[in-house]
């Protein structure tokens, strides 16, 4: 989240799109309710009526897989009003703090859903030198405030999406114009200086082979209404699990290590290669360009990691580091498809339930097989832990050996969590684990203490673990590892206040340096617990601790205008105090003693926001691709998919004539991802007690389908069956003229467990987002019919 | 000053934290159910369900309403209890489980068709508007749970005052022309109110609910069970008190 849950109260007019919050993030209801209660319009986009819809004023259907073209259509209808009503827009913002006047270099195009620097063979775009900006002789890009200028990114944005006409946007997506003008105008009236609106998102937005293009969507949105760095605005990511903010934090995806820096590639042999790498440069006084400060994290980080035996005649350890190839895709399914070759031969599955939760469950219980061995890590026996015995398989003829560590619930275990909006909360160990049940950090500390006593006497780059600071003991403390991730000066030994003092020459430790500051020689900063509020717009600073340096909107530099003062004076975030020189309000972004002249989006080289997005893998704009397996072929160009998806099993893909309907997954309140924690309880069981199958009426009378039928859905990968609820919350869509139904999983069913059923994933397909390879959910084809 | 429980559906989202946090706190056995085509379950209150979201839906709406023991202050099930069982404790409506026979009569008699008999015990079961919570100075386990605050709990007077402000703005900035506030008046006045966003029979409840009586007999009728209870009442506890340490001994060794 740029914002947090609290600062959804302060919105409004809130979009939740690609998110079904009021059920799988009941909480942040608090606040959605808040907002409403102080007069809030909420919106709601969804291919089903969910529980959210329920509670929406304005509630619109979507065809699942096209919200580019929705938010297309959305982009046009700002830039016309841009034009035509300057008066109801953040002008200011737009010239100041995006690229919107910035001009791009003149080779720059896009033609037939392709850009320029397409290389179709290696499905890829090999060039994007020209998806840069123009630079004038002292190397800062060139600016033509008026948007006169035909190469400058409001210019090329209003062109680009001067396809996405209402009609076509209608076509595509099925929406009706009517609604489509509503959401619009609705969600436009935020352009104000004085008004607020949020963007609500979730794994519907994300689980497309478009995802993070179309997260980039709202960014554009958000940048040309002015509402990133504003109280009761942003783009916030609802985070599926209560800490998956600090897993993710903590390097929980393959691209990154902690603190999202990049993870190092065989491109980057020595430490000054890699360093060279994620240190960008700026010419330009007005940008901040922080990312130039990485070296200092990455050798703090290696002091944390090695100690002593990091030091300047070793690159400070940076060769005990194992490096990914360049450009490798160690995604999810490309781990799975390194199983299934027996490429990986043991697997730790921890906290985590592939066998229900991966895409294309088949293939994936399939692969486990070829395992020698796998340890899951879990509260209960997962289908996981339990797939040599699943049903249908010989357990003698499966050779993986299987160990399973019971692990401790959330309770039973002291440590921090990191919420969606990035505050790091200490929690309390309230009762005992039941049984030989230990916390995570016990099985990861004894774990790594025998692979030491066995690297002891040699190995494979046994210097890389023989050599780690590894002194936890027994009893591992987590307040321990809390100070390591916050850092030392290691000339004085005291606690690091913050990472603005972080060095590069080995003077200083600091596991991540965005959690810098979180455990000081003040205190554990996470488990502080004064509710009060200082502020006036719900900051509780305080409370907790939130990275990074406990700012709790992120950009607020851009809340305010060139003199420093807040453009929503109602909803102040900072305020510059030009007397004394200092930031009132918020913790400031960056550089607290440089004034409002700083460029706000202090992460980029350039300082300002990117309408213009030339860091993607797809385009520097979203463009609208159908889903890998969709009933109908892209209106927009005749590139029906992504062309830089990586297609892994292209024998796998569904067509219309057989699988006629839309498939999309979701969760439902009662239950939560795989299902381990939950089918076991038997409170949440009674509410919840089977897998089904939701169909809208008029699919269901065309299939002679009653509510309460066993139904048996099918695609190209796998069937499942489930209890089919028939309802009139789905709605048949038309789209390019022919109607189009979804039907709906809930993917929480397994063979482990009190409440046993059909896995959704059965269903879905091997493919996966350009950029982050997260699979395709929420759109497959599948057919059903009564069991 | 009686207190009370709001319960606003034009908030819920239904998640049924409520019926969840109801069990864990009273301590509530799971029953097993079935998905039969709906997000609905159990299907209806039990003697271990005391509090359920109830769905219904319309074009384009999917409305919820958490049903749950009202607190009714003419409560047909006081009126018709032979032995005394149920009775008033302030605003509360509490079944005795010490006096409580299992007649029946309770579940016959409530218009809201609360009260369930528990074929373990014998006796009848409902909310007890969690009194061993609210007499400590606490909220009800469902209402502290409600993440959207749809169920809030505080003096009958003030909740009634948000309740008719609500239902303005609902007229006024949603368009729901019928909202309205339900158990200001009903049945002498309800301890569950409701800020309903359309009429009462849209949300399953009555829109004139009775005490009924006349169901299971005239007064005379009760007179002669009442004896007759009497009569039995001594033997019956002494039962009764065998059975639950039995009971007791049983579920002890389930665990958890």
């Amino acid at each position: 989240m740029t914002n947090h849950w609290t600062d959804i109260g302060n919105a409004d007019v809130i979009l939740i799109m690609g998110s079904n919050a009021a059920e799988n993030h009941p909480i942040s209801f608090h606040w959605v309710t808040e907002a409403m209660e102080k007069g809030a319009v909420l919106i709601h986009v969804d291919p089903r009526f969910t529980r959210t819809s329920a509670k929406a004023n304005i509630y619109a259907p979507i065809r699942s897989g096209t919200d580019i073209a929705f938010l297309g259509g959305m982009i046009k209808y700002i830039i016309e009003d841009i034009e035509k009503t300057p008066q109801s827009y953040n002008v200011e913002y737009l010239r100041e703090y995006t690229n919107a006047g910035w001009l791009i270099n003149a080779n720059y195009s896009f033609s037939d859903g392709i850009f320029n620097g397409y290389d179709a063979a290696a499905r890829s775009y090999k060039d994007k030198s020209s998806w840069q900006y123009q630079l004038d002789d002292k190397g800062i890009p060139k600016q033509d405030k008026t948007f006169a200028d035909p190469n400058c990114v409001f210019q090329l944005l209003k062109k680009h999406y001067s396809r996405y006409d209402m009609d076509i946007v209608s076509r595509v997506a099925g929406t009706s114009k009517e609604r489509l003008l509503k959401v619009y105008q609705t969600f436009a009236s935020t352009g104000k200086a004085d008004r607020a609106g949020t963007i609500m998102y979730a794994m519907g937005t994300t689980q497309h082979t478009v995802g993070s293009q179309n997260v980039r969507a709202y960014s554009v949105i958000q940048l040309l209404l002015a509402n990133v760095g504003i109280a009761g605005g942003g783009i916030n990511a609802l985070r599926g699990e209560s800490n998956v903010q600090g897993a993710t934090d903590h390097a929980l995806l393959f691209q990154y290590i902690p603190g999202y820096l990049p993870v190092q590639n065989t491109a980057q042999p020595t430490l000054a290669k890699y360093l060279e790498a994620i240190t960008p440069k700026s010419n330009d006084p007005r940008s901040g360009n922080w990312k130039q400060h990485q070296p200092k994290y990455m050798v703090s980080m290696l002091k944390a990691w090695y100690g002593d035996a990091a030091n300047n005649d070793n690159e400070f350890g940076y060769q005990y580091l194992p490096k990914i190839q360049a450009g490798g895709n160690y995604s999810f399914i490309a781990l799975f498809e390194a199983i299934d070759k027996g490429t990986i031969k043991g697997l730790l599955a921890w906290g985590q339930n592939p066998a229900v939760s991966g895409p294309n469950s088949n293939a994936e219980r399939e692969a486990l097989e070829k395992l020698d061995w796998l340890v899951a890590v879990d509260l209960w026996e997962t289908e996981t832990a339990a797939f040599w015995k699943r049903p249908g398989v010989d357990p003698k003829a499966i050779g993986t050996e299987v160990f399973l560590l019971p692990a401790c619930a959330s309770y039973e275990k002291e440590g921090s969590v990191t919420n969606s909006g990035r505050w790091a909360q200490w929690r309390y160990k309230a009762i005992e684990p039941p049984g030989e049940a230990e916390d995570d950090l016990w099985i990861a500390v004894h774990l790594m203490d025998k692979l030491r006593a066995l690297y002891a006497t040699g190995g494979p780059n046994a210097d890389a673990i023989t050599r780690l600071t590894w002194d936890y003991g027994e009893h591992p403390d987590p307040n321990k590892i809390a100070k390591e991730i916050n850092g030392y000066d290691l000339t004085t030994g005291k606690l690091m206040a913050n990472f603005l003092t972080l060095k590069n020459n080995g003077d200083t430790s600091c596991g991540n340096w965005l959690f810098s500051g979180s455990y000081t020689e003040s205190g554990n900063m996470m488990a502080r617990r004064d509710p009060k509020d200082n502020s006036t717009i719900g900051l509780y600073s305080n409370w907790a601790w939130c990275w990074p340096v406990n700012r709790r909107i992120i950009y607020n530099r851009a809340s305010v205008d060139s003199n420093g003062n807040p453009f929503d004076p109602k909803r102040p975030v900072v305020k510059w105090d030009a007397a004394n020189k200092k930031w009132i309000g918020d913790v400031i972004d960056g550089f607290g003693t440089r004034g409002p002249d700083l460029y706000p989006f202090i992460m980029l080289p350039e300082g300002v926001g990117r309408l213009f997005g030339m860091g993607m893998a797809d385009g520097p704009f979203p463009e609208h691709y159908e889903p890998w397996e969709t009933p109908v072929k892209n209106a927009f160009s005749k590139t029906d998919l992504n062309p830089v998806v990586k297609i892994w099993r292209p024998q796998e893909q569904g067509t219309p004539d057989k699988y006629p309907y839309i498939g999309t997954t979701y969760r439902v309140s009662e239950h939560w991802q795989g299902g381990a924690m939950t089918r076991n309880l038997p409170w949440l069981v009674e509410l919840m007690p089977g897998m089904f199958v939701e169909i809208g009426e008029e699919l269901a009378n065309e299939k002679g389908i009653m509510n309460g039928d066993t139904v048996v859905v099918e695609s190209a990968r796998g069937f499942v069956k489930g209890t089919a609820i028939v309802t009139s919350r789905l709605v048949p869509l038309r789209v390019n003229g022919q109607v189009v139904h979804h039907v709906g999983l809930p993917w929480h069913w397994g063979y482990a467990g009190l409440s046993t059923g059909d896995s959704a994933n059965l269903l879905t397909s091997y493919i996966g987002d350009a950029n982050t390879t997260i699979p395709e959910y929420k759109a497959f084809l599948v057919n059903i019919k009564k069991a | 000053m009686p207190k009370a429980r709001l319960i606003d559906v034009s908030k819920c989202i239904a998640c049924r934290a409520c019926q969840v946090a109801c069990k864990q706190w009273n301590n509530l056995e799971a029953m097993p159910t079935e998905q039969s085509g709906t997000y609905e379950n159990p299907p209806q209150l039990t003697a271990s369900t005391w509090i359920k979201v109830e769905f219904r839906e319309r074009p384009n709406e999917w409305l919820f309403r958490a049903h749950t023991c009202m607190h009714c202050t003419d409560a047909g099930c006081e009126q018709v209890c032979p032995t005394g069982a149920i009775s008033h404790r302030g605003e509360v409506v509490y079944i005795d489980q010490d006096w409580c026979v299992g007649c029946g009569y309770c579940v016959q008699a409530c218009p809201f068709q609360v009260p369930h008999k528990d074929e373990v015990s014998g006796t009848a079961r409902k909310c007890t508007f969690c009194i061993d919570r609210i007499t400590n100075g606490q909220q009800p386990a469902c209402v502290k749970t409600c993440p959207p605050n749809a169920i809030q709990f505080g003096e009958r007077d003030d909740l009634l005052n948000t309740a008719q402000q609500r239902v303005q703005t609902l007229v006024m900035n949603y368009g729901y022309r019928s909202a309205q506030v339900y158990g200001e008046k009903e049945l002498g006045g309800l301890h569950t109110l409701y800020v309903l966003t359309d009429s009462p029979a849209v949300f399953g409840l009555p829109e004139e609910p009775k005490v009924a009586t006349t169901l299971v007999g005239t007064q005379w009728l009760s007179g002669v069970v009442a004896a007759g209870v009497i009569a039995i009442l001594p033997f019956w506890l002494l039962f009764r008190r065998r059975n639950n340490q039995n009971h007791e001994v049983n579920s002890g060794t389930g665990g958890r």
